[in-house]
């Protein structure tokens, strides 16, 4: 192999990486918080996809509205999402709530397949990021470097409000525990309520991503992106912001470097990625950046 | 209650049961199921041979005097469901024949349930020569995998003068892994060179890292004979790379979604079909296509042209055989000879599957065009 494809490559893996890490910092902050796994979370992706979509064809909004537009209305989904399905459960055991996610997932993914269809829609990609920059017999779609800063963007943003705000303290206290929260004269629902409105919103500005990249929209679009960002989560960490971002780069490299270095084995790439996942509940549960689990009840 | 209002309700009541009952025995239609993928990865398919057969109902509604009644069941693409589909279809509804499954994994599901029952099938788009393999009732109105794959490596060989080639096949697909193989080995025999073969998942969406060792390998053409959903975010990324190599592919890609994904990355994509409606030269066909686009205001497709002849034929043997009993029908089936359907002449040849012409068909402006047609 040239240094010239496995640089190709390289970037090839950062693009991939830096989607997944973009999906998984939602994730990872939703479980952080809460102690949930948002299964809907790649669910919401595909939401906000669909509105940005229809926002850009019957709006006929440019994309610096759709867009925005369509992150707002995923993070009111998400409020939504939190009052119907996770709500009533805020008191019964953990895998009730767990139950509940995975069925707030299929409820958005058949939702979407009875209204909208199951045959897939093209996502508008605008203008601005659709060239490519061909630089030392390199292909670099302005895509693929827009994409991790627009991830790093967000997790430095995400990182300010959970540790240098008001509310981001509140969040870090719900964290440790909900009773004494509320103890303090914390209105924990409103807490819970900007916590799925930041993690949605996260989920649609990578849906967004994901469409520009994959312009292929359907009602399933979200499972691989969401397994794939929960696979990220663990591997750095779960609740760990930046371990996301780490483990979402990493997954995305080896996916890309496996089928680069090993063309035959390029069929068991999916494989490989919950290899890892295996590995590391057996071995580092904790993940790459994780805290040791402390048992909170 | 008394005993005499007892008396007075049973009356009612019989009347009221005899009076629903009749209309359902005077209605008398001969039903035929359908089991195709509405939803799901390749929905697209199932919608288009389900927009075919509507027409075909239209043009032909009645055989041996009664009006055939079509039953439709989504599998949601997906082997489990098609099975499902098919046993409700045939304990449920009682149908007499079944047009589907679409795909030719979903077929597979289907096609031992309905054999163990006797009813014959006909599906329009399943095209690798297992579905039909070892089963005396099953059908299609498609020619089959080997000869797709044959026919494309000496189009590649031969107009496109290719001598090397790279081949990207989705290994969970039976249909692509099929249409591969015999790429790869008639390419071989004409004397051309595979240089890369490498493979993809249903449901990928990310194909650089395969793009990227493919461009290495520079190949005259690209052999991706994938379905719709894969092969249009394939030829974008493609395009990016920077690769130009002209990409050849099966009928299962010829669908209108790729266009409208893909836009200017599938220009010049080549596909071996089953229709085209300038090919078209049958009356029915011309009668077809002239009743589908005023219905649906667009081009006739090949997946309806399919569907439409799946119909055709089993209403055809239906007529010749005189019954509804399924042996008879799946004799008559297996005896049709010059059939004039939409999609071409059609002979049943060995285990259900036809012999007929072949189109190659490529994108052009954003538009399906017809190139040339190869006999068989």
């Amino acid at each position: 192999m040239t240094s010239t494809i496995l640089l190709q490559q390289l970037i090839n893996g950062i693009s991939l990486g830096s989607l997944y890490g973009l999906v998984a910092i939602g994730y990872t902050m939703v479980y952080g918080i809460l102690r949930l796994i948002n299964f809907a979370h790649g669910d919401l992706l595909m939401f906000a996809a669909y509105i940005a979509i229809y926002a850009a064809a019957l709006l006929a909004l440019p994309w610096y509205l759709s867009f925005p537009l369509a992150v707002i209305a995923t993070g009111l989904l998400g409020i939504l999402l939190d009052r119907a399905a996770y709500k009533p459960l805020r008191n019964a055991p953990r895998i009730s709530l767990l139950i509940s996610a995975i069925g707030a997932s299929f409820l958005l993914e058949n939702l979407a397949l009875v209204f909208i269809g199951g045959v897939p829609k093209a996502f508008p990609r605008p203008e601005i990021f659709d060239r490519v920059i061909p630089i030392l017999g390199l292909r670099i779609q302005v895509l693929t470097l827009y994409t991790p800063v627009v991830t790093l963007v967000l997790l430095f943003g995400l990182l300010y409000i959970v540790f240098h705000t008001k509310v981001g303290k509140a969040m870090r206290a719900a964290s440790k525990d909900f009773e004494t929260t509320r103890l303090m004269g914390i209105n924990l629902d409103r807490i819970i309520s900007i916590t799925f409105l930041l993690g949605s919103m996260l989920a649609a500005a990578g849906g967004i991503m994901w469409a520009m990249k994959y312009p292929q929209v359907n009602p399933f679009m979200g499972v691989f992106p969401g397994l794939k960002a929960f696979i990220a989560a663990v591997l750095g960490g779960i609740g760990n912001i930046v371990g996301a971002v780490l483990g979402g780069f990493l997954l995305g490299l080896g996916e890309i470097l496996i089928v680069a270095l090993v063309p035959e084995m390029a069929q068991y790439r999916d494989a490989f990625a919950f290899v890892i996942l295996i590995l590391v509940l057996l071995f580092r549960p904790t993940g790459i950046m994780g805290e040791p689990i402390i048992d909170k009840s | 209650m008394g005993k005499k209002s007892v008396w007075a309700l049973m009356a009612v009541m019989s009347l009221l049961f005899t009076s629903l009952a009749i209309p359902a025995l005077a209605a008398d239609t001969i039903k035929i199921g359908m089991y195709l993928p509405l939803t799901g990865a390749v929905a697209a398919y199932g919608s288009m041979a389900y927009e075919g057969i509507k027409i075909a109902n239209e043009m032909e509604p009645e055989v041996l005097g009664k009006k055939i009644e079509l039953v439709l069941v989504d599998t949601k693409s997906d082997k489990i469901e098609a099975a499902n589909a098919m046993t409700r279809l045939l304990e449920k509804e009682k149908v007499v024949a079944v047009i589907g499954e679409a795909i030719s994994g979903n077929s597979m599901a289907g096609n031992p349930i309905s054999e163990a029952a006797k009813i014959p099938t006909v599906s329009p788009s399943a095209t690798n020569p297992l579905v039909n393999q070892g089963k005396n009732y099953a059908f299609r109105a498609c020619f089959i995998d080997p000869v797709q794959g044959e026919v494309a490596a000496r189009f590649a060989r031969n107009e496109l003068k290719a001598q090397t080639a790279a081949v990207i096949i989705d290994i969970g697909q039976d249909y692509c892994v099929g249409l591969g193989n015999f790429f790869i080995k008639e390419f071989v025999k004409l004397g051309g060179k595979i240089v890369s073969t490498t493979y993809i998942q249903t449901g990928d969406q990310d194909f650089s890292a395969q793009l990227s060792a493919v461009q290495a390998a520079k190949p005259d053409i690209i052999y991706a004979p994938n379905y719709y959903t894969e092969d249009a975010l394939m030829a974008k990324q493609a395009r990016d790379l920077g690769i130009k190599q002209p990409i050849l592919t099966g009928d299962g890609a010829q669908a209108d979604p790729l266009l409208e994904i893909g836009g200017a990355a599938v220009e010049d994509m080549y596909f071996t079909g089953h229709f085209h409606k300038q090919a078209a030269n049958t009356d029915r066909a011309k009668e077809y296509i002239k009743r589908f686009e005023e219905k649906n205001k667009k081009d006739a497709d090949a997946f309806g042209a399919l569907g439409a002849d799946s119909y055709f034929l089993l209403v055809d043997a239906i007529k010749r055989a005189g019954t509804t009993d399924g042996t008879k029908v799946r004799d008559a089936l297996a005896a049709t000879k010059d059939f004039k359907g939409v999609s071409g002449t059609i002979s049943m040849g060995e285990n259900g599957n036809p012999i007929k012409s072949m189109v190659i068909n490529k994108v052009e402006k954003g538009k399906f065009i017809y190139v040339t047609t190869i006999n068989p």
